[in-house]
């Protein structure tokens, strides 16, 4: 696979590696409780289609992206820096 | 129809002509008392339990596809019980010894063949943990042998015992693992059902589940409703989409995980090797291929086939281990996708659906399992309570705390 | 060489010698073995995978049933090496496979007698009584029986490269259509790559005697050839094999170096290619299919269009009298080639009735008649129509049709649609990402169809890519039309195979459907099709027909075959490269590494490290002397170890703080400059995930250690949390593992050793420089490090840390500074020992399954602040107190020995599951206490200390008495870190 990075342009996919559903960076509160946290480590939608996914440059600039992929074709639909997707979704300090 | 020597021995003298089917193709009924979802390794072995071991015949088993058209026929065909941990070791070593008898059991040969696995390692560190888990798997009935680099040696001598990055130390030996033939599994297990008087539906999609009032009371299909007293969901690679349609959510994502084998080639290697250094394992068919596997592709995916880089990662692990096979020709890759559930382990349990069961969560690990999930299945099905050595398989142990972590590579599926 | 014709594109100026099975012959160069061994007139090569059946080439292509041999001898042997495709070389050794004794007579043979008794599937419902027979007899049978080839047993001694291609345009196939879009897109400026499995270019064009241009058509490939290679942008790969469509525009290809010269030449035996292309030219053909009829297998039958390849490319005449058979005008190709080409055609058979016309050459000509029956002993003597008659002919050429070649359509789940004009599947419309296919892989199945879809097609791809075509004539060509009426098989006595390797016949077909093994997928399954080392090139549609024809239904009503990768099989060693032995793996070197391999140090792999394990002096035979001896050196002296594996990460920035406070379990924020603090870091699943030790060097930086195992894990990890937890953090992180040479300086003595290195501006004693200090430094006159006061084997030590490249030399210095104390360099067993000693948790214990509780170190997880974990620790099953936690063990008998990986039962338990309490993560022999000592988790442990259980290790068979107590064996109050 070709992971189109945002900064670095077209990169193999081997120089990443994959963490799993971007819905990690939605992080309850910490006084969210157990049932909050249990949903956010342990449950995923795992949608057979769109899924959007972090994946980490290890070898490159270190940057957590946000890929868009389609888990039924492989078919990359979107590439975002993931600071700039947890930005967007309210995450600060 | 009853298999054996002496029938192929008459109907060979009369053409092989009088040969009957081995299932039915029957029309799915409005009702049935159990209705299985899947016809894998797990919801066929389910079915044959219910009906062979709890007397419960009115079941049906709904296959979208052809029977045995998901992971149990496309799998490295391993079986064994070389688990550590108490929620895990207990269930493998009671599917081993249902493996031992599959063949009295459904009247089909299936080719259990135990020809033994050794799981190497290549440090201290690797061979206390081989003991740790030794000791488990004795504590629960099962066999275990802790060979060194010698012992190693005299069951492989082609290894790499002189030049190797990672030296072989010793390994973990389980004699009575071993393989079995992948597809003879499902359709020793769709004809015993079927004799059974279970009715196995192909081409027969569930397309939602009809619930009342919080209660499960039969399933939506590509062919009608069909109503059921409970239905068991046994999709493992697609358990998320079905169980959605349920309305729930899963600990469960969807990885590729390739395989690969070799042409045919007379006897070479006569057991299972599982290389941990090298991301490899490796057996040899009856037919002669060498069938071997490595890593899950690492990202979620539903596409049954994975990428290069992993079959080349996987031959340099092949190469390193035993680098006799370089001239053996690797003739066909497949991928299956895998529920790789959060903890590694799977699930077979109630769900907050009355009437409505979930097994699936098998990782990489689900055809080896086949015997025992199938049994316990249907236990929970006919009794309500789980059986004994599935009873850590609970839905709720992530939110209890009571996971069962093999590797310890905690909530990320595609570590396990 | 009796069977040679005229023409050819073989040099006749390059004999060449090479052996069948100990036999000598001669061949030229521009043969093939299988071109070769029908020159010399050798038709039986093979025995059947089953029946052990006699077998002949069948084809002159990569999709060859039964022409497997093996290839070279000793090291060098290669098994099932497709006869048809293997170049031929000075010296070749070819033997045949799979029979006991001599060919020509095989003992297994037997096996065809019996083959009533061995349908399809026969051995799923029998071979079951005993259980225990199977293992110990039937299945050994069946073993030896199968299988193919014989893999020598010693390494391969062949090498392999690897290496990347990038393209606008991968063509994918070199006969008409091929050249063509590579002509086409070479010409616009697109960069193309065009790859043939063949030696040399052409396809097609080389196996007819059609003109293109007004020449035949090899010399027209080779002009298109010579003009794409005098292209910069264009690269032309021949004995390459494009084996699989991968996601994105990669491709796998295999390039065969050197398979065609003598073994042992030099450089890489073959190349694997990993190939980018933007856009992609499927040009792979079509593949002839046979027709099935009785006595089909019998060496002499072959395909038409392989036949007249024979004749005309290699000069080879595959019979002396060729009988013909076909459903398809492309069958009549064959009869009048060979006539052309003065061979004897005892007959054209053609299914069909086609009214006026005419055989060339005055061949007889039967219409309306299909060939029922063969005969001859290891040999095609005559075939038996269905009119009765027998015709004379030591070859038969048959034709069924032709099967564009859609595999690597399918790579990527892509479904063929079938087409009832052609009887064939065509490639589907979900084709993968940028491929277009063009030629007879697309069913244009005459050259000028064939020339002009491949020109289209490599002009839309060059368009694609914003290259222009450039205007050039069409090159001209006679074309023939091409019509087939389906014709599957044809009703007979005797075996009429389907997959010829696998000995699958019609019947075995009609016998899985009667079973309702019905879906194409359980027929493959249950009968084998398509299952051979040809992956059923010749015999999936034909079986699937057969299917179709036993359900009354159509074939698109009935499935599909697809095709996975590879296209053709891929040598192991080819997809591993050069990743083998040593160099399987990098290795990567601590600074001292030369120092240590110098001075006695064995090594051990720590994941990709190779750290010294200890350091024997000449005397010592045992390695726990040399242990031993490293200990008891620093528990009295001073002793030095490298320690830069431990994973270095460089924080930095106002908020540094404040992000330590998060990821760890415990509080960061709140220590002064100038000092170290230990640290606890949970996952988020509130498990322990790595314990280390962050030190402040100033009031917004901070340099924190991880273990050795999790220092890439622990990074990553660190930079989710800044990225994608608290991107507005202002926390900046660099992993500086590699940058800094770290070595502990341990014992009584370490602090008289440092001063010794330290510059004299430097006070580190206890007041200036106490337990748990840190300060940037310089040491030997001015070389910039870094000073902590820190203690992993309980001693007073410090880890003073340099840049990486004076670590070797610091290493010695430090030796050197140290002999008048005794220093002694100790290696990782050492440090093992000492930790166990203090009952210092490591890898063993914070295994990913542990909780900071289990470990004795719940109070470190602070309950003033949030931090990753903290949430999930808290689970109900994680705070019961029943749960196994770290504790020390001694043995009663203090002269016992103990072994990591014991379990522990009461005194009087049963060894079962349930009376598991717990296992020994690992052990020791403690010089300091004279005794072995060991570390574990026990249910309920820090609350049992005092009590005696037993360690029992099952598979070792040892069963030990063992005391519980603290795990902290030496100097648990701490007073010597602190001297």
């Amino acid at each position: 696979m070709i992971i189109p990075h945002p900064l670095l342009g077209p990169r193999d996919a081997s120089e990443f590696v994959y963490l799993g559903d971007a819905s990690l960076i939605d992080r309850p509160a910490p006084e969210a409780g157990i049932d909050a946290f249990h949903d956010y480590v342990y449950q995923r939608d795992n949608p057979a289609g769109a899924h959007r996914e972090l994946w980490f440059h290890e070898h490159g600039d270190r940057s957590w992206l946000v890929v868009t992929r389609n888990t039924l074709t492989h078919e990359i639909l979107a590439v975002e820096l993931a600071k700039d997707v947890a930005r967007r979704r309210g995450r600060g300090r | 129809m009853t298999y054996s020597a002496w029938r192929i021995f008459t109907e060979g003298l009369t053409g092989n002509r009088g040969w009957k089917r081995a299932w039915r193709d029957p029309e799915p009924r409005s009702d049935y008392e159990v209705v299985i979802v899947g016809a894998g390794g797990h919801g066929l072995a389910s079915a044959f339990c219910l009906a062979k071991e709890f007397g419960i015949t009115n079941v049906a088993v709904l296959e979208k596809g052809w029977l045995g058209s998901g992971n149990i026929g496309r799998n490295t065909t391993i079986i064994r019980s070389n688990y550590l941990l108490p929620g895990n070791e207990p269930f493998y070593e009671f599917s081993l010894k249902l493996w031992e008898r599959l063949e009295e059991d459904t009247n089909y040969n299936s080719m259990v063949s135990q020809r033994g696995i050794i799981n190497l390692f290549h440090n201290d560190a690797g061979r206390d943990a081989a003991r740790r888990r030794g000791n488990a798997m004795m504590l629960a009935g099962a066999d275990a042998v802790l060979l060194d680099r010698e012992g190693v040696r005299a069951q492989y001598p082609f290894l790499d015992f002189d030049n190797a990055r990672f030296p072989i130390r010793g390994g973990l030996y389980q004699p009575r693992a071993g393989t079995a033939r992948h597809d003879a599994v499902a359709w020793g297990y769709a004809r015993g059902a079927d004799r059974h008087g279970v009715d196995i539906v192909q081409n027969c999609e569930v397309t939602g589940f009809r619930i009342e009032a919080g209660r499960c009371t039969g399933v939506e299909t590509t062919r009608g409703t069909i109503g059921a007293k409970k239905v068991a969901v046994c999709v493992a690679g697609s358990s998320s989409r079905v169980m959605a349609m349920a309305g729930l959510r899963l600990p469960i994502e969807s990885h590729v995980l390739q395989a690969f084998v070799s042409e045919g080639l007379k006897p070479v290697i006569p057991g299972v090797i599982t290389y941990g250094a090298g991301h490899f394992y490796i057996s040899q068919s009856d037919k002669g291929g060498l069938v071997f596997g490595g890593d899950i592709d690492g990202y979620n995916s539903y596409a049954q086939r994975g990428n290069l880089p992993m079959v080349e990662d996987v031959c340099e692990g092949g190469m390193a281990l035993m680098p006799m096979i370089g001239r053996a020709k690797l003739l066909r890759m497949w991928g299956g996708v895998m529920d790789m559930s959060m903890d590694g382990s799977p699930i077979i349990d109630k769900t907050p659906v009355d009437g409505l069961y979930f097994n699936g969560g098998w990782c990489y690990g689900g055809f080896k399992a086949t015997p025992a999930s199938g049994w316990c299945t249907a236990h929970l099905l006919a009794t309500g309570a789980p059986h004994p050595t599935a009873a850590a398989y609970r839905l709720d142990r992530f939110r209890s705390g009571r996971v069962i972590d093999e590797t310890g590579a905690g909530a990320q599926p595609n570590r396990h | 060489m009796t069977k040679r014709l005229p023409g050819g594109l073989i040099d006749r100026s390059k004999p060449l010698t090479f052996s069948f099975n100990g036999r000598t012959m001669q061949g030229f160069a521009g043969d093939t073995l299988a071109s070769a061994l029908l020159a010399n007139g050798q038709r039986l090569v093979a025995r059947s995978f089953k029946y052990h059946r006699p077998r002949g080439i069948f084809s002159a292509g990569s999709e060859e049933p039964n022409a497997l041999m093996t290839i070279g001898s000793g090291a060098f042997q290669e098994p099932n090496v497709r006869a048809t495709v293997a170049e031929l070389y000075e010296g070749l050794e070819a033997k045949s496979q799979n029979h006991r004794g001599p060919l020509s007579f095989d003992l297994m043979a037997v096996t065809d007698l019996l083959s009533p008794f061995l349908s399809a599937g026969f051995y799923y419902k029998t071979f079951m009584w005993p259980a225990s027979f199977w293992e110990k007899f039937y299945e050994p049978v069946i073993r030896e029986s199968a299988g193919l080839g014989e893999l020598a047993t010693t390494p391969d001694p062949s090498t392999y490269d690897k290496g990347f291609l990038h393209a606008d345009v991968l063509v994918i196939g070199a006969g008409p259509a091929g050249l063509s879009a590579a002509l086409a897109a070479g010409r616009a400026g697109a960069r193309v790559i065009l790859c043939d499995e063949d030696f040399i270019a052409g396809g097609r064009l080389n196996g007819e005697a059609h003109e293109v241009d007004g020449m035949p058509g090899a010399e027209w490939a080779e002009a298109t050839i010579r003009e794409l290679s005098e292209l910069p942008n264009v690269r032309v790969l021949t004995r390459t094999t494009v084996f699989g469509v991968f996601d994105h525009g990669i491709f796998g290809a295999l390039t065969r170096n050197t398979d065609h010269l003598a073994p042992g030449a030099d450089g890489p035996r073959q190349t694997l290619w990993r190939i980018t292309a933007k856009r992609a030219v499927l040009a792979a053909g079509a593949t002839e299919r046979p027709i099935a009829f009785a006595g089909n297998d019998r060496p002499g039958v072959m395909l038409a269009g392989s036949v007249r390849t024979y004749a005309n490319r290699f000069a080879a005449a595959p019979g002396a009298r060729i009988a013909v058979f076909t459903n398809n005008d492309d069958g009549w190709r064959t009869a009048r080639d060979l006539t052309a080409k003065g061979v004897e055609v005892t007959a054209l058979i053609d299914s069909r009735a086609v009214g006026e016309r005419k055989a060339p050459g005055g061949i007889p000509l039967l219409t309306g008649t299909v060939v029922t029956g063969t005969s001859g002993r290891l040999g095609l003597a005559s075939v038996t129509l269905s009119s009765g008659e027998r015709i004379a002919a030591d070859c038969l050429a048959v034709s069924g049709g032709w099967n564009p070649n859609v595999a690597l359509t399918c790579h990527q789940r892509g479904r063929p649609r079938w087409d009832d004009m052609l009887a064939a599947f065509l490639p589907g419309a979900d084709l993968p990402l940028g491929m277009a296919v063009a030629g007879a892989a697309n069913g244009a199945l005459t050259f000028g169809a064939a020339l002009s879809s491949g020109r289209a097609a490599g002009e839309a791809a060059a368009a694609d890519l914003g290259f222009s075509p450039v205007d050039a004539p069409m090159p001209k060509t006679d074309d023939e039309p091409y019509a087939v009426s389906p014709l599957w098989h044809v009703e007979g006595k005797g075996k009429a195979f389907v997959d010829l390797q696998n000995d699958v016949a019609v019947k075995d077909v009609k016998l899985a459907h009667r079973e309702g093994y019905r879906s194409v997928e359980h027929l493959k399954r249950y009968t084998t099709l398509g299952m051979a080392t040809d992956q059923g090139k010749t015999a999936n549609v034909l079986g699937l027909a057969i299917l179709a024809e036993c359900a009354g239904k159509t074939i698109p009503e009935t499935g599909t075959t697809i095709f996975r990768p590879p296209y053709t099989p891929v040598p192991i060693g080819a997809l591993a490269g050069a990743s083998r032995g040593q160099a399987f793996r990098p290795v990567r070197k601590t600074p001292s590494h030369r120092w240590a391999e110098a001075h006695g140090a064995s090594f051990v792999e720590v994941g990709p490290w190779l750290r010294a394990e200890w350091f024997a002096l000449p005397d010592e035979t045992h390695w726990r002397q040399s242990v031993d001896r490293e200990v008891v050196g620093v528990r009295n002296s001073v002793g030095i170890c490298d320690v830069t594996t431990l994973g270095k990460i460089d924080i930095q920035g106002r908020d540094a703080g404040i992000f330590l406070d998060r990821v760890y379990a415990n509080i960061f924020s709140t220590f002064p400059v100038g000092k170290v603090r230990y640290g606890l870091m949970l996952r988020e699943d509130g498990f322990a995930f790595d314990d280390s030790t962050t030190a402040r060097l100033g009031e917004m930086h901070y340099v924190m250690t991880a273990s050795t195992a999790n220092a890439v894990a622990v990074f990553r990890h660190l930079e989710f949390c800044r990225q994608c937890l608290w991107p507005d953090l202002d926390v900046h992180l660099i992993s500086t593992t590699d940058a800094w040479a770290q070595f502990a300086v341990a014992g009584p003595n370490a602090r008289k050793l440092l001063e010794k290195i330290v510059d004299p501006e430097v006070d580190i004693s206890n007041d200036a420089f106490p337990f748990m200090a840190c300060a940037e430094i310089t040491v030997c006159g001015g070389v910039d490090a870094r000073l902590f006061r820190i203690s992993f084997s309980g001693e007073l030590a410090f880890e003073v840390a340099v840049p990486s490249r004076y670590g070797n030399s610091l290493f010695g210095t430090l030796i050197e500074a140290g002999r008048e104390f005794g220093a002694v360099p100790y290696g990782t067993e050492a440090l093992g020992v000492m930790r166990v000693e203090k009952g210092h948790a490591v890898g063993a214990e914070i295994n990913g399954q542990t909780t900071a509780r289990d470990l004795g170190l719940g109070r470190m997880v602070s309950a003033k602040k949030d931090c990753i974990g903290k949430a999930l620790a808290d689970r109900d099953h994680l705070m019961e107190p029943g749960r196994p936690q770290l504790v020390g063990f001694k043995p009663v008998d203090r002269a016992a020995s103990l072994v990591a990986g014991a379990h522990f039962l009461k005194e009087g338990a049963e060894p079962t599951m349930a009376n598991d309490e717990g296992w020994m993560t690992s052990v020791c022999h403690s010089p300091t206490l004279g005794h072995a000592i060991g570390l574990g988790f026990i249910a309920g442990g820090l609350k049992r200390l005092g009590e005696t259980v037993r360690a029992v290790d099952l598979v070792g068979g040892s069963d030990v008495a063992v005391e519980i107590v603290s795990p902290h064996f030496v100097d648990p109050e701490g007073v010597r870190l602190r001297g």
